[in-house]
């Protein structure tokens, strides 16, 4: 119990200091690297109807998952219960495990889960609180120690926005652009440090400009963040990924590392997907 | 976990609950009301009670029949005064009003809603009461027009505006000019809330003593026709609460029990029907 | 064959009566016509109304001038009005009002919209909008045969024996007063603060409570920091709108004020209100200056309260345009 607990908090993970790897360059397998998370036979029900069927899936530790497929496949609804949002929703069911560092997440107390696992959502969500307050939002909530100042600029800093926002921490949140706003939220996710970083569809609503600069973003933050991306856009998911899920209706259909997905999937269904013929 | 996130989860649990006490305090405020009233009044109510005339005073076995036929009149006067006024200028701001017109007329209306009844009742005063030298029931039910109009004007117009373009478009592809569709097919259409409207602006006008006072004054006997003084269900129930007499009491309670029954019964019938009219819920 | 003729020939000369037949079958204009008085008169009642006002307190406004509303002498034997003790009442038993109905009905709101589930929710909310609907003179009634008292012999004398220190708990516990007044307004005010408050924190878009949730903030800390504060324009406008009709509300006061012009600083203390000297002394006002007088408080009433409503709805109306404008460019 207290080995699991050190291995919960401890961020000198040593499995943790891989270092990244080109895109493309490696053949490597989820199971060949360490895994920050795993889900093991997942199914998940609103109401009666169920919407995830005996998933299974290893989420390799920072490096960048991709989920996709088309609307409707659960690849949000996945998403969403990594952290446990769901919950939000009422007559959600699940069964099955989802482990975080070995232990399960359904049994850890859910404020400091979701501190350990941030979000970012479809659509910019900035509080209507100033930049700096914004940020510094998950920092007070959850209490931190030491200058707030210092990790305010360390988090705008990670999400590539600080030099834009520097001079204007002050004013609000929503004199910002679209892309910035959500570079923003980003910031706002990062602050609290987590190990794993959820986003779910961040560019959709965004211009192209911008979804190019928050790619760039999500490669350079790997470093030293696990990341989960929900897209609806293969070509993002082949630019930015490591790993790609493919789903349909409710079921993983195949996990492999990206390029092999994109280029040699190993289901058809995948590859009709992949080619255009459908969603 | 640490002590940080101990108080954190305490003052979640803590706040949370005392929110649903505000809750529990507000919603049971109406149910104390109805039980103090039916515990109270209660007693007093008899088939006499609604039948006999104020008995004089230090008399016991008085009644509020013509309290009940005063307030009956005075809506009257109000409804002939409000719902034409109310409903017509709402088939105008929903059927013909530019811009700038309804902009100024739905100010006013707004306007006319936040007034105080007290002041309606000055007004009624200055207008009615001074012209013809005395109270009367046609000044009382002035004042309630007053206030009825703003309150049918608006729900009205919301009713109006909520019938399908598609209805009017059909009739009106059959030839029938823009007022003979309001008449016969808008109209009707929004029938249903226009009436639940009425209503409710009646159940509401109904309980207001204030621009009553110094309008409809009050009266001891009947009053004939609208010239006169006339009592009121709520001035009466003011009057006998204020005065030093224990008959009168009861009889303030038992008043109380009635025109409160009334409002809510009106209210309650009103807005059920009204929930399953509107297809949108809150 | 030519072209078709379009153009009709020289106009028929057409009666008045039969232009008048025409009118009538054509209807619109008619029909426009006819609304448009019947709205029209709104416009006029409105106007007239604050003409009336304005006119019948001619007499005491160019006597007193602004002296009117810091005397405190109201004298219609001898002719001399100053209204500050009424402004005073008035002022006081609206704080006091606020100071309960705000937090209970903030509270409130909070739950039926974050924490009930949305069945409960409108049902309760449904009960609170009949709590709205129920007269005034009602609340009264309970308030001078239930609430008087038990303020006189259990809750003031409690109030003085912990807190008689203070000068806002002075004086002999008469049970009516400033603070029982206070307490009615309250209750009849809370509705308002509540149906409104409700609606606007509904109205946050839900991907606020899930940023901040995912942030690792527990519910409270959600709602309080990022719904309330984001809802917080709207619910200051529900708390002027109540503001507005506590005082404007006359029956409830009057019959549990006490209604003495005094100014005191005790809560406990017996008072009066704008709306409750108007309802007492308005039916048998000795004289022109007394009913100009009386005309003139009816005055001030109406500009506060038009002021506050109208606040009110510019922050109500904000709120809604908040929701809509806010992402992105």
């Amino acid at each position: 119990m207290a080995a699991s607990a050190r291995q919960v908090f401890a961020k000198e993970n040593p499995m943790t200091s891989v270092p990244p790897i080109p895109i493309g360059a490696s053949k490597e397998t989820a199971q060949d690297l360490p895994l920050r998370m795993k889900v093991t036979d997942l199914n998940f029900y609103y109401g009666k109807v169920q919407s995830l069927f005996k998933v299974n899936l290893n989420i390799a530790t920072n490096r960048v998952t991709a989920l996709i497929g088309p609307s409707g496949c659960g690849k949000s609804t996945l998403l969403r219960t990594f952290n446990r949002m769901h919950e939000t929703l009422a007559h959600t069911r699940l069964t099955g495990q989802i482990l975080l560092d070995g232990d399960d997440i359904l049994r850890q107390d859910v404020t400091r889960l979701r501190r350990r696992i941030g979000m970012v959502f479809q659509r910019p969500n900035p509080f209507p609180k100033s930049i700096y307050d914004n940020v510094a939002y998950g920092l007070r909530v959850n209490g931190h120690k030491g200058s707030l100042n210092e990790a305010v600029e360390h988090s705008l800093r990670r999400a590539a926005l600080w030099e834009e926002v520097k001079d204007r921490l002050n004013k609000s949140a929503y004199g910002l652009s679209g892309g910035q706003q959500q570079r923003l939220c980003i910031a706002r996710a990062l602050a609290v440090d987590p190990e794993v970083l959820l986003l779910d569809e961040p560019c959709s609503a965004l211009d192209p400009i911008s979804t190019a600069k928050i790619e760039e973003l999500l490669i350079q933050l790997k470093e030293n963040c696990t990341i989960v991306i929900v897209t609806h856009n293969m070509q993002q998911a082949a630019r930015v990924s490591d790993f790609t899920a493919f789903m349909l209706t409710g079921e993983l259909v195949e996990f492999n590392p990206t390029p092999q997905l994109f280029t040699t999937p190993t289901d058809p269904r995948t590859e009709a997907y992949i080619t255009g013929r459908f969603g | 976990m640490t002590v940080r996130t101990i108080w954190r989860k305490s003052l979640n649990a803590v706040m949370l609950s005392l929110t649903g006490v505000c809750a529990l305090v507000t919603v049971s405020a109406l149910f104390v009301i109805l039980g103090f009233l039916a515990w109270n009044g209660g007693r007093s109510i008899h088939w006499t009670f609604f039948t006999n005339l104020p008995a004089p005073t230090g008399e016991v076995g008085g009644g509020i029949a013509n309290a009940i036929v005063g307030s009956a009149k005075l809506l009257l006067i109000a409804a002939c005064i409000g719902i034409p006024i109310g409903l017509i200028g709402a088939i105008y701001l929903a059927e013909y009003a530019g811009a700038t017109w309804a902009f100024f007329i739905r100010y006013a209306a707004d306007l006319m809603n936040g007034v105080p009844s007290i002041v309606i009742g000055i007004f009624a005063y200055s207008v009615v009461v001074v012209s013809m030298h005395h109270f009367s029931a046609l000044a009382g039910g002035f004042a309630l027009g007053v206030m009825m109009i703003p309150v049918i004007l608006r729900s009205c117009e919301e009713f109006l505006k909520s019938v399908p373009r598609s209805l009017r478009e059909g009739a009106m592809a059959l030839g029938a000019s823009k007022w003979r569709t309001i008449l016969t097919v808008v109209v009707p259409a929004a029938s249903g809330g226009i009436i639940t409207a009425i209503l409710l602006a009646l159940a509401r006008v109904a309980g207001e003593t204030a621009p009553l006072l110094f309008t409809a004054f009050g009266n001891q006997f009947w009053s004939s026709g609208l010239n006169q003084p006339t009592a009121a269900l709520p001035v009466v129930i003011y009057n006998y609460a204020m005065s030093p007499y224990d008959d009168l009491h009861q009889q303030a309670w038992a008043a109380g029990l009635v025109l409160l029954g009334l409002v809510l019964v009106t209210n309650l019938l009103t807005r059920m029907v009204l929930g399953r009219q509107t297809a949108q819920g809150r | 064959m030519g072209t078709l003729s379009t153009t009709a020939g020289p106009a028929r000369p057409v009666s008045r009566t039969q232009a008048l037949l025409n009118l009538l079958r054509d209807g619109d204009e008619l029909a426009h016509a006819v609304t448009f008085a019947f709205a029209a008169t709104i416009l006029l009642i409105t106007i007239l109304l604050i003409y009336e006002l304005w006119i019948n307190s001619g007499l005491a406004r160019h006597k007193f001038g602004f002296s009117f509303f810091y005397t405190s002498t109201w004298d219609p034997i001898f002719g001399q009005f100053g209204s500050w003790p009424f402004i005073y009442g008035t002022l006081v038993t609206t704080a006091v009002s606020l100071t309960i109905a705000v937090p209970l009905g903030i509270g409130a709101a909070i739950f039926l919209s974050e924490l009930a589930p949305p069945k409960l929710s409108r049902g309760l909310s449904f009960i609170i909008d009949l709590l709205a609907a129920v007269p005034s003179v009602i609340y009264g009634l309970l308030a001078v045969f239930t609430l008087v008292p038990i303020m006189r012999s259990d809750i003031e004398p409690f109030l003085k024996k912990t807190l008689g220190f203070l000068p806002l708990f002075k004086g002999p516990a008469y049970g009516v007063g400033f603070l029982t007044a206070g307490i009615v307004l309250a209750v009849m005010t809370v509705p308002y603060i509540i149906s409104v408050s409700r609606e606007v924190l509904l109205a946050v878009p839900q991907d606020q409570r899930e940023a901040s949730l995912g942030l690792g903030a527990t519910r409270w800390e959600t709602t309080w920091k990022v719904v309330v504060s984001y809802a917080g324009v709207g619910i200051m406008g529900s708390i002027f709108l109540s503001m507005a009709r506590a005082l404007g509300e006359t029956m409830a006061v009057t019959m549990v004020i006490g209604n003495q012009p005094k100014v005191s600083a005790s809560l406990l203390s017996p008072g009066y209100s704008i709306a409750a000297v108007i309802a007492n002394e308005y039916a048998e006002a000795a004289g022109n200056l007394h009913l100009s007088a009386l005309t003139e408080l009816g005055l001030v009433l109406l500009l506060l309260t038009l002021v506050l409503n109208a606040l009110a709805r510019i922050l109500i109306i904000m709120t809604a345009r908040k929701g809509s404008g806010v992402q992105g460019q």
